[in-house]
């Protein structure tokens, strides 16, 4: 009885064992195709933009008569014009503030709407986390007339900090509901235990709370700053003067004015997209995690 | 100090009103400024999302004279819309191309990522630099891409014409932006080109969440790749499919940047990629419609608005009705 079992045992792991191999054998030129199918795209996806720091660094001329070419002589000097020819260093700077200040102001006011919203039990709590998260499924751009309107008769028209009002209320909802579920997963004891020790809510806020939500926050930034810093409808419509366009909307100025200088306008295209690209290079994985856990 | 913090965590409990019955507090300091937690986030929010989105949705059913609001025309604008010529065509237009632009999407971001994304899954060599190559468009300006992609579907000069002559497929070379034939498509596949990174990463962790041994039982009894992605992969990404699905279908319908930096405010050539949303914003900011586009342009926005919420809903309800548990 017993060794019939082993002998059992012993047959189909051995029944197994061939059928893996048999698998591995099956699976070795697929798996060939396969990594030739993922090249592939990675080429797809890279090309264009390896083709537009190519050319960036060559010339006109250069770039007329082989526009596959590979910088021969590297020049420089492309960026140096762009940026010196046109308003560039403006968008640049605009887009910093508005990017920068815009996400400072949207993780203050966001944190402390989901602390409010997850740790108080006020009555109205529950209706008002809906009302917020309603927002995630309202596309604020449809109702840019009226906005267009409140801006003028707020005199925030054609200003850096009316823009960037309006990309701060855009990403409330995602802010406080990426935040309010961080916050409900985890346990009140330690701000009670500050509490506890003396201190007032204020304070439990800013030394308790705000540490713990790190990776939170940091899911919320990277969210953030790529969308605001790539953000084009907004502008647009609200920005009339040259020198308080961010990038993206700042480009249309470049590509008008310089439509025949291939050169520069691929320094120009290629000047706007480093900042995001040398965070990538550096960031990437967080990048890559936060932008996806942002959706859910 | 031992009194005041034995009176301070019950105080944190009692910040609740209405627990106590009692109601407030005297010396209500913090108890009352507590609510200043809430209140930027609040006004922010109220003044700069809730006020346009009600006003919009107000202002559809008014008459509208510039950015005067006038009489209640109920329907009216609604009907102006979709019966007077030529914005009648230019709505089935735009709205035909939307749909266009969701169907191609779909197949190039949601099937196509699916498909890289578990050809990755059995690959661990260099999975992490595959991820970020293919991700890394993501992070650019929908801007920044039109214009690149501008320069590279360019007629004469462009790159990809030069690498199909180069690869003597010269006869494929055309002008791929210009013609009304192709038009659409080229921005379809940009916005494919830009979007499949994020989907394929999207895939991904859904198919790393599968538990290994699903995958080990499958083998040992003898299926094949195939089969396991047909009854094992498909099935248990479900929830990834009906994210990418839904936010592709938003997504393709709210689509702006990339049109307009490479074909134009106007969909160029001859309305061949216009979207609702370009046709939005020539109603609002653009001059098409006349004087009564303000109310035009909201009618537009409601039906979008509530278009988009019913449609994303059906989708959800779709892909939540078939439950697929282990």
């Amino acid at each position: 009885m017993a060794t019939t079992s082993v002998t059992g045992a012993e047959r189909d792991t051995e029944r197994r064992m061939r059928q893996q191999r048999h698998i591995e054998r099956r699976r070795r030129f697929p798996a060939l195709i396969s990594y030739a199918v993922l090249v592939l795209f990675a080429i797809i996806e890279m090309y264009p933009i390896f083709l537009m720091l190519a050319n960036s660094l060559r010339s006109d001329l250069d770039i007329l008569s082989n526009p596959l070419g590979l910088p021969t002589q590297p020049q420089f000097g492309n960026y140096v014009e762009i940026w010196e020819r046109s308003n560039f260093p403006s968008y640049f700077m605009n887009s910093v503030y508005v990017t920068g200040v815009g996400l400072l102001v949207l993780l203050l006011i966001s944190s402390m709407a989901a602390f409010y919203l997850a740790r108080f039990d006020f009555r109205w709590n529950k209706a008002l986390l809906m009302v917020f998260l309603l927002g995630l499924t309202l596309p604020l751009k449809l109702a840019v007339v009226p906005l267009f309107m409140l801006m003028q008769s707020l005199d925030l028209l054609d200003t850096r900090n009316g823009l960037l009002l309006v990309l701060v209320a855009e990403r409330l909802s995602f802010a406080i509901f990426v935040l309010y579920g961080f916050f409900i997963t985890m346990p009140r004891e330690v701000e009670e235990a500050a509490m506890v020790d003396g201190a007032n809510v204020w304070q439990v806020y800013w030394r308790v709370v705000m540490p713990m939500m790190r990776p939170a926050l940091a899911t919320v930034a990277i969210v953030s700053i790529v969308s605001m810093w790539n953000e084009f409808f907004f502008p647009l419509v609200f920005i009339r003067s040259d020198e308080l366009r961010t990038i993206p909307l700042g480009m249309l100025t470049i590509v008008g004015e310089f439509s025949t200088e291939w050169a520069l306008l691929f320094a120009g295209l290629t000047l706007s997209s480093v900042p995001m690209i040398i965070a990538f290079v550096i960031l990437a994985r967080q990048f890559m995690e936060g932008l996806t856990e942002g959706i859910r | 100090m031992s009194t005041t913090s034995t009176d301070a965590m019950p105080r944190w409990r009692r910040m609740v009103p209405g627990r106590r019955g009692t109601g407030r507090k005297s010396g209500v300091g913090p108890g009352r400024l507590v609510h200043l937690f809430v209140v930027p986030a609040l006004a922010v929010y109220a003044l700069f999302v809730l006020y346009p989105v009600i006003l919009t949705l107000y202002n559809s059913f008014f008459e509208f004279q510039g950015m005067q609001r006038g009489e209640w025309t109920g329907l009216g604008n609604f009907t102006a819309l979709l019966t007077t010529p030529p914005l009648d065509e230019r709505v089935v237009n735009a709205l035909v191309n939307n749909i266009k632009i969701f169907v191609f999407s779909f197949v190039l971001q949601c099937v196509v990522g699916f498909v890289v994304a578990a050809l990755l899954y059995q690959h661990r060599r260099g999975r992490e630099i595959f991820k970020a190559a293919y991700f890394l468009p993501r992070l650019l300006s929908l801007i920044v891409i039109g214009f690149l992609w501008q320069m590279i579907l360019s007629p004469n000069m462009g790159a990809l014409n030069q690498l199909l002559e180069g690869m003597g497929l010269g006869w494929l070379a055309q002008n791929w932006l210009g013609s009304p034939s192709t038009a659409l498509y080229s921005v379809i596949f940009v916005e494919g080109w830009y979007r499949l990174g994020f989907s394929i990463l999207v895939f991904l962790a859904a198919m790393q969440a599968i538990p290994r041994q699903v995958f080990e039982a499958a083998r040992l009894d003898g299926a094949s790749g195939l089969r396991v992605l047909w009854h094992f992969m498909f099935p248990l990404t479900r929830p990834a499919w009906m994210i990418l699905t839904v936010l592709t279908f938003i997504s393709s319908f709210e689509m702006f940047d990339l049109v307009y930096a490479m074909q134009g405010v106007t969909g160029s050539p001859f309305y061949s990629s216009d979207t609702l949303a370009l046709l939005f914003y020539r109603l609002a900011f653009g001059g098409e419609g006349g004087a009564a586009a303000i109310g035009l342009g909201s009618a537009l926005a409601l039906m979008l608005i509530v278009g988009m919420a019913l449609v994303s809903g059906l989708m959800v309800f779709f892909f939540t009705r078939k439950r697929v548990d282990l």
